[in-house]
C-alpha cells in the first residue's frame, strides 16, 4: 500500500488545525463566526485525524517521512506507526465529541469572552497533540510538547479574572516545566549515545548504554512523563488545573493531554530505550498502585464535581500504569505474549478512560452550564430537568466504575488477567506483588463505584438542594449529541470489544515482536479470553443479552401484578416521618463520612462545630459546621520544597545586585568557561 | 447451543427455588438455636408470593432509576448464578464469565441498589447506601485475595476450571493456604450478605441497619424482586464457598444420575455452611459500624497469609 494517502491526509489534518487557529483569532471581533470557525475546523480536523489513524493502522508497517531543517540535530521527522495511529485515534474520537459539544457550549461566551482567542488555543492544543503523537525527532517532539503545555496553560487560566484559575495556571506552568526539564536531560543522554536526535536512532544506541546511564534515562523519562500524566506524588497540579478550565477543555485535558505521558512512556520504554532496567517495571507497577488507590481515596472526599473527576484521572492513570508496569516486567523476563496482553490492557484502558472521562467532564460541563455551580451539595434532582445529560453521565459513571458490560470493565478485566498471569510467569518472592496489586485494583474499583454512586446520586437524584438546581434546564442539542457520541462509544467498546481488539495487533508486533490478539478471542468471536489455554473467559455481549433475557420474566411478573393490584405514587415513607424536605437528604459529605472515618489516618480530617446560643448550649440558635481534610502532599512535600527554593533564591539575590558591570562580567566568565570546555573536548 | 440452554434452564429453576428455601432454613435454624419456633422453612416463599400479590407505592420524589433497580438486582444475581457450578463442575455460563465477572456483576447490582436508596431523598436510604458501598469497598480486596489464592492454584479465573481442579484434589482444603482463604472468604460472605456481626437482617431499627435501610421505600412486586435477588446472591456466594473448597459430589457431566447425586451433596454442604453461619450469628453481637473495618482487615490479612502460604506449602 502506498504511503501517500497517509502522509497527505495527515498534512491536510494538521493544516486544518493551523488554519483553524489562524482563522479563529482573525475573526475574534465577530463571535458567532469565530464560534462556527473554531468548532467547524476542529470537527473537520478531527475527521481527517480519524481517517489518517484508520489508514495508518490499516497500513501495517510504520510510515516515516522527514524534511530536513538545516539546523543540526533537528529535522521535521514524522513516524506514523501503530502506536501513533492509536493515540491519534483517541484524539480524533474525543475531538469529534468536544467540537460538536462546543457549538452549543461556546454560545454563552459570545459577547462575554474572546471566542477567537479560545479557538486559537484550542486549535494550537490539537495541533501540538497531533505532532507529539507522530514526531520522530526529539527536538520536534519537545517543541510540540512545550507548545502543548503553553496552550494548556492558556486554557487552564482562561477565566483569568478568577484568582483560583490564575493560581492553578501558574502551578501547571511550573510543573510542566519541571517535566520538560527532565525530558530534556533524558533525551540528552540518548542523543549523546546515538549522535542523532531521531527516535529511530535511539533504539540501537540505547542498547550500548551503560546500565547506570540506562537507569538514569529511565528515571528521567519516568519523572518527566509521570508529572505530565499526574501520577502521585507529582499530581498536585492536576486537581487544581483541570477543574478551572472551561468544561469542554477540562474534558480534553483529562481525556487526552495527560495521556501524552502514557504515550511517552510507551514510546520510550518499549520502543526507543530498547531495554529498561529490570526493576523499572516493578517501579512503574508500584507507582501505579499508589496512584490508583490514593487517587480514588482523595476523589471520595471531594464535593466539587469537576475536582472529583480530576482525582479520578489520577486513579485511572494508576490503573494504566499497572498494566504498563506488568508489560515491562514480562518483557524483561522474556514473556512477549504476556507482555503483549498487559500492554493491550494498558492501552485499551487509556482509550476507555479517555472516552468516559471526556464524557463525564462534558456531563459536568452541562450541569455547570445549567446550574452555574460545581458544588454538588447545591445540586440534586437534575435527572428531571436534564434527563439526557443524566443518562449519559450514568453510563459514564458505570463505565468508569469498571462495571460490566461497559468498556471500563473489559480493560480492568484484562489488567486483572495479566496481573494473575504474572504470578505464574515470574519467579522469586516479588511475584507476590502481582496478586497484591490485583487486590488493590479491586479496592480501587469498589471505591470508585462508591464515589460514582455519590457523584451521580447527589447531583442527579432526589430533591434539588439549591435554587439553581431547581431552575435547571436541559443542555442545547449539540451538547447532547457530543455526549451521546461518547456514550455510544462506551457501550460499543464494551460490548464489541472482540471486534475492536485486532487494532492492537500491529502495535504489539512492532513493540514486542508478537501478535497476541488471536489468543484473546475465542467462542466464535464473542468471547474474550485471558490468553492462556485454560485461563479465564468473559463475554460482555452475552452478559448483556443474559441480563435482558433474565429481566424479561421479571418485568412480566411486575406488570401483571401492577395491572391487578395497582401502582400509585405517594409521599416518601421514610419510616413514617412526615414532612421530608431537601434539608433531610444525604449530602456528598455525609455519604463519604464513613470512609472519612475509616481512612482517617490518611485524611487527618479536621472539623469544627460552633454553636451560637443565648441561654444554654442545649438550645442553639445557629450551628456552624466546618470540615476539611489535610492536603498531605501539598503540606508535607511541596510546602517544605517551596520554602527551600525561596531560601535558595533569596541567597542568590546577592549575585543579582542590579549592576550592569557585574552582569557583563558574568557573561564574560561564562563565555570563557564554555570556550575552555569546548577546546578541551 | 441447546445443551447450554437446557442446562441454563435447569440451573435457573434450581437457583430460583433453592435460594428462598436457604433463607428460610437459616431463619428457622437460628430460631431453634434461640429456643424459638421460627417462621418455618417455607416462609420466604410465602413472603415473595405475598409481595407479588400486592400493589405498589412509588415515592413521588423517585426517578426511573428507582424502578430500574429491582430488575437489575434480580437480573445480575440470577445471571451470576448461571456462572457458578452448582451440582456439576460445569456451569452453563462459565464460558461467558468467570469469578471476576461474578464479583463485578454483583457490584453492578449493588451500584444500582445504592442509587435506588438515594433516589427517593429519604435520609435512611442515603444512610444505607453510604454504609453498603463503604463496607463492600473494604470487603473487596480481601475477597479478591482469597479468590486469587484459589484461582492461582487452578491457573484460571474460570469457575468450572477451578471446580475441575478442586475435584482432582478433594482433600486440598486441608492445606493451610486453602483454610486461610476459606476463613477470609467466610468473613466476606458474612459482610456481603448482610449478616451479624456486620449487619442485622432481622432488624428494622433504623440506626443499625444497612441493607434494609436501602430498600426501605420499596414495596410490592419490586420488593419481592429485590428480596428474591438478595437471597439468590446469598446462595451464589455460599455456593462459591462450598464448591471451590469442598468439591465433594461434583461430577463433570450433566447426566440425570450425576445431577441427582450432585444435588444431594450440594444441599447437604449448603446446610452445613448454613449451620456455621447460624452459629456465628447466634454467638456474636452486631458490631459497631466502625468496628466492621477491623473485621474486614482481619479477612484481608487472612487472604494475604493464604497467598503467602501457597509459597511455603
Amino acid at each position: 500500500m502506498s504511503t501517500i494517502p497517509v502522509v497527505a491526509t495527515f498534512v491536510l489534518g494538521v493544516a486544518t488545525y493551523a488554519i483553524g487557529a489562524g482563522a479563529s483569532i482573525a475573526t475574534w471581533r465577530r463571535p458567532v463566526l469565530a464560534r462556527y470557525i473554531c468548532c467547524g475546523a476542529a470537527l473537520a480536523g478531527a475527521a481527517l485525524g480519524g481517517l489518517v489513524a484508520v489508514l495508518g493502522i490499516l497500513h501495517g508497517t510504520p510510515v516515516r517521512w522527514s524534511v530536513p531543517s538545516g539546523i543540526p540535530l533537528f529535522a521535521y521527522s514524522f513516524s506514523y506507526d501503530a502506536l501513533a495511529g492509536f493515540f491519534n485515534l483517541i484524539l480524533a474520537i474525543l475531538t469529534i465529541a468536544v467540537s460538536i459539544y462546543s457549538f452549543g457550549y461556546l454560545k454563552e461566551f459570545e459577547g462575554r469572552r474572546n471566542i477567537g482567542f479560545f479557538g486559537f488555543l484550542f486549535h494550537l492544543l490539537l495541533l501540538s497533540l497531533t505532532i507529539v503523537f507522530t514526531a520522530d525527532n526529539a527536538f520536534l517532539f519537545l517543541i510540540a510538547w512545550e507548545v502543548m503545555a503553553l496552550a494548556s496553560y492558556g486554557l487552564v487560566a482562561f477565566y483569568h479574572e478568577q484568582r483560583e484559575s490564575r493560581q492553578a495556571g501558574l502551578l501547571y506552568l511550573i510543573m510542566a516545566h519541571a517535566d520538560v526539564g527532565c525530558l530534556l536531560l533524558g533525551f540528552a543522554l540518548l542523543i549523546q549515545g546515538s549522535g542523532s536526535a531521531e527516535f529511530a536512532s535511539f533504539h540501537t544506541a540505547a542498547a550500548h548504554l551503560s546500565s547506570t546511564r540506562q537507569s538514569a534515562a529511565f528515571v528521567l523519562f519516568f519523572l518527566g512523563f509521570g508529572i505530565k500524566a499526574g501520577v502521585i506524588p507529582f499530581h498536585i497540579w492536576l486537581p487544581a488545573a483541570h477543574p478551572v478550565a472551561p468544561s469542554n477543555m477540562s474534558a480534553l485535558l483529562s481525556g487526552i493531554v495527560i495521556k501524552t505521558g502514557i504515550y511517552g512512556m510507551t514510546r520510550i520504554f518499549l520502543d526507543s530505550l530498547g531495554g529498561v532496567p529490570s526493576w523499572a517495571g516493578l517501579a512503574v507497577l508500584i507507582v501505579g498502585v499508589v496512584s490508583a488507590v490514593l487517587g480514588v481515596l482523595y476523589a471520595l472526599m471531594e464535593h466539587d464535581l469537576k475536582r472529583l473527576l480530576a482525582y479520578h484521572s489520577i486513579e485511572n492513570i494508576g490503573i494504566i500504569l499497572m498494566g504498563l508496569g506488568a508489560a515491562l516486567i514480562f518483557r524483561v523476563a522474556g514473556h512477549p505474549l504476556l507482555a503483549g496482553i498487559a500492554l493491550i490492557a494498558a492501552m485499551f484502558h487509556t482509550l476507555n478512560h479517555a472516552i468516559f472521562k471526556c464524557l463525564l467532564f462534558l456531563g459536568a460541563g452541562s450541569v455547570l452550564h445549567s446550574t452555574g455551580t460545581r458544588n454538588m451539595e447545591e445540586m440534586g434532582g437534575l435527572i428531571r430537568p436534564m434527563p439526557v445529560t443524566a443518562f449519559c453521565f450514568l453510563i459514564g459513571a458505570v463505565a468508569i466504575s469498571g462495571l460490566p458490560p461497559l468498556n471500563g470493565f473489559v480493560s480492568e478485566w484484562l489488567t486483572y488477567q495479566s496481573l494473575l498471569a504474572g504470578f505464574g510467569a515470574i519467579s522469586g518472592l516479588r511475584r507476590i506483588l502481582f496478586p497484591l496489586a490485583g487486590s488493590m485494583l479491586a479496592l480501587t474499583g469498589a471505591l470508585a463505584a462508591a464515589c460514582f454512586v455519590k457523584a451521580f446520586a447527589i447531583t442527579f437524584l432526589a430533591l434539588p438542594r439549591g435554587v439553581q438546581s431547581r431552575n435547571a434546564h436541559e443542555a442545547p442539542r449539540t451538547m447532547l449529541i457530543g455526549m451521546g457520541w461518547l456514550t455510544l462509544a462506551c457501550a460499543a467498546l464494551g460490548l464489541g470489544v472482540t471486534w475492536f481488539l485486532p487494532v492492537f495487533d500491529a502495535m504489539t508486533e512492532q513493540l514486542l515482536g508478537q501478535r497476541v490478539v488471536a489468543n484473546l478471542i475465542t467462542g466464535s468471536g464473542f468471547v474474550l479470553s485471558a490468553g492462556t489455554p485454560r485461563g479465564g473467559t468473559v463475554s460482555t455481549a452475552i452478559i448483556t443479552v443474559g441480563l435482558l433475557v433474565l429481566a424479561l420474566p421479571a418485568t412480566l411478573l411486575v406488570s401483571r401484578a401492577t395491572r391487578r393490584f395497582g401502582r400509585k405514587h405517594g409521599p416518601v415513607w421514610d419510616c413514617g416521618l412526615p414532612g421530608l424536605s431537601e434539608e433531610n437528604e444525604y449530602t456528598a459529605t455525609a455519604f463519604s463520612k464513613a470512609l472519612r472515618m475509616i481512612f482517617s489516618v490518611l485524611y487527618k480530617p479536621r472539623r469544627e462545630i460552633q454553636a451560637v446560643f443565648d441561654i444554654s448550649p442545649y438550645f442553639p440558635k445557629e450551628i456552624r459546621f466546618e470540615s476539611e481534610i489535610e492536603p498531605t502532599f501539598e503540606k508535607r512535600l511541596y510546602a517544605p520544597l517551596q520554602e527551600f527554593i525561596f531560601r535558595v533564591s533569596s541567597r542568590m539575590r546577592t549575585i543579582q545586585a542590579g549592576s550592569i558591570h557585574a552582569y557583563l562580567a558574568y557573561i564574560f566568565v561564562t563565555l570563557v568557561l564554555l570556550l575552555l570546555f569546548g577546546v578541551r573536548k | 447451543m441447546t445443551e447450554v440452554l437446557t442446562n441454563s434452564g435447569l440451573q435457573l429453576v434450581l437457583l430460583l427455588l433453592v435460594a428462598p428455601m436457604l433463607s428460610g432454613m437459616i431463619k428457622t435454624l437460628k430460631a431453634r438455636l434461640q429456643t424459638r419456633r421460627g417462621p418455618g422453612v417455607l416462609q420466604s416463599y410465602r413472603d415473595i408470593i405475598k409481595l407479588l400479590r400486592k400493589g405498589m407505592v412509588i415515592p413521588e420524589t423517585a426517578s426511573w432509576i428507582f424502578s430500574a433497580t429491582p430488575y437489575l438486582v434480580f437480573g445480575t444475581a440470577t445471571l451470576v448464578g448461571l456462572m457458578i457450578p452448582m451440582t456439576t463442575t460445569h456451569a452453563p455460563f462459565s464460558l461467558f464469565g468467570g469469578v471476576l465477572a461474578v464479583v463485578y456483576l454483583l457490584a453492578l447490582g449493588r451500584f444500582f441498589l445504592a442509587l435506588g436508596g438515594l433516589d427517593t431523598g429519604s435520609s435512611f436510604g442515603g444512610l444505607g447506601s453510604s454504609r453498603e458501598m463503604t463496607i463492600s469497598a473494604i470487603a473487596e480486596p480481601a475477597m479478591m485475595l482469597a479468590i486469587f489464592t484459589v484461582a492461582l492454584g487452578a491457573n484460571s479465573t474460570n469457575l468450572s476450571e477451578m471446580a475441575k481442579v478442586a475435584v482432582g484434589q478433594s482433600w486440598r482444603f486441608l492445606a493451610p493456604s486453602q483454610m486461610l482463604a476459606f476463613a477470609a472468604l467466610f468473613i466476606v460472605l458474612i459482610a456481603e450478605t448482610g449478616r451479624i456481626p456486620v449487619d442485622n437482617p432481622a432488624t428494622h431499627l433504623e440506626l443499625t441497619m444497612i441493607h434494609e435501610a436501602m430498600v426501605l421505600e420499596y414495596s410490592g412486586p419490586y420488593l419481592a424482586l429485590i428480596e428474591w435477588g438478595a437471597s439468590i446472591k446469598q446462595l451464589v456466594l455460599m455456593t462459591l464457598l462450598v464448591n471451590t473448597f469442598f468439591p465433594f459430589g461434583l461430577s463433570p457431566d450433566w447426566t440425570v444420575r450425576a445431577v441427582g447425586v450432585g444435588l444431594v451433596f450440594y444441599l447437604a454442604k449448603l446446610l452445613l455452611l448454613a449451620c456455621l453461619i447460624v452459629l456465628v450469628e447466634t454467638t456474636n453481637a452486631k458490631l459497631r459500624l466502625f468496628r466492621v473495618p477491623e473485621l474486614l482487615m482481619v479477612a484481608f490479612i487472612l487472604g494475604a497469609l493464604a497467598l503467602i502460604s501457597t509459597f511455603l506449602f
